[in-house]
């Protein structure tokens, strides 16, 4: 369940932002926008970059669980396995991500 | 709230997005090792840092790699290939992107005179992002 919710929020979440700052670089590049410049500025930012990775990495891991499944239906006896394989392969990535993100803000870059 | 079921296989509309989606998926873990693995072939690991890197891991475009230490983009990372590569992984992007929107409103509305409706919008948002798409990588 909490899969299914974090996927949804995601996906939406996703189109949104990345749909944003897909405009706001046209704008910027095509017309030299203020208001893209700003968007991508605050897109660009480790506070919303945080929230950017986790909806992707977790998106996309979470789909390769689901098409596997899909795929071989016979695993769904391993579920419980496999949601925790899933969490194991993420927290590291996304924990590394966190760490870069932490690191570079603190050293001003 | 509810889940939905795998659609019944043929050439309905909801399962030909339902394969679209798996595929699409597939394509764009794909689409995004090539852009790593290129990277890393074109030098990144001495002419950019590590965000940088996943910028064009995310689409291999010049602009995300313009804050880097690579002496000419337009060698390598400014070609018809990665044209290419980031036109399919718009295309794929936007289509997943707009079909899992249709579905997550149509779970809710259900089968409504919204339906019509929400499908015209979506279709044309998709449109209108896709030309963008294709725009932005071809003036890049």
């Amino acid at each position: 369940m909490l899969a299914w919710v974090l996927h949804r929020i995601g996906g939406v979440a996703m189109v949104v932002l990345v749909g944003m700052h897909a405009l706001a670089s046209f704008s910027m590049q095509q017309f030299g926008s203020d208001l893209g410049t700003a968007i991508n500025t605050v897109y660009e930012s480790p506070y919303f970059q945080v929230f950017v990775v986790f909806f992707v990495l977790f998106h996309a891991i979470n789909g390769l669980r689901i098409i596997v499944l899909d795929v071989w239906p016979k695993l769904l006896e391993y579920q419980r396995e496999i949601t925790w394989l899933q969490w194991l392969i993420f927290v590291p990535i996304y924990g590394l991500t966190v760490f870069i993100l932490i690191q570079r803000t603190l050293s001003g870059e | 709230m509810h889940t939905r079921g795998i659609p019944q296989p043929g050439w309905s509309f909801e399962y030909i997005m339902w394969i679209f989606t798996r595929i699409s998926g597939i394509a764009m873990l794909i689409l995004g090792g090539l852009g790593l693995a290129g990277a890393l072939l074109m030098g990144a690991r001495t002419q950019m840092d590590m965000p940088t890197l996943v910028r064009w891991t995310f689409f291999p475009n010049p602009n995300h790699v313009i804050n880097s230490n690579i002496p000419d983009v337009a060698q390598g990372w400014a070609s018809a290939f990665w044209q290419i590569m980031q036109m399919l992984l718009a295309a794929f992007g936007i289509s997943h992107g707009f079909n899992g929107v249709r579905v997550i409103i149509e779970d809710y509305i259900g089968n409504t005179f919204w339906r019509p409706l929400m499908r015209g919008a979506i279709f044309l948002l998709w449109l209108f992002f896709m030309i963008v798409a294709v725009y932005v990588i071809l003036a890049s």
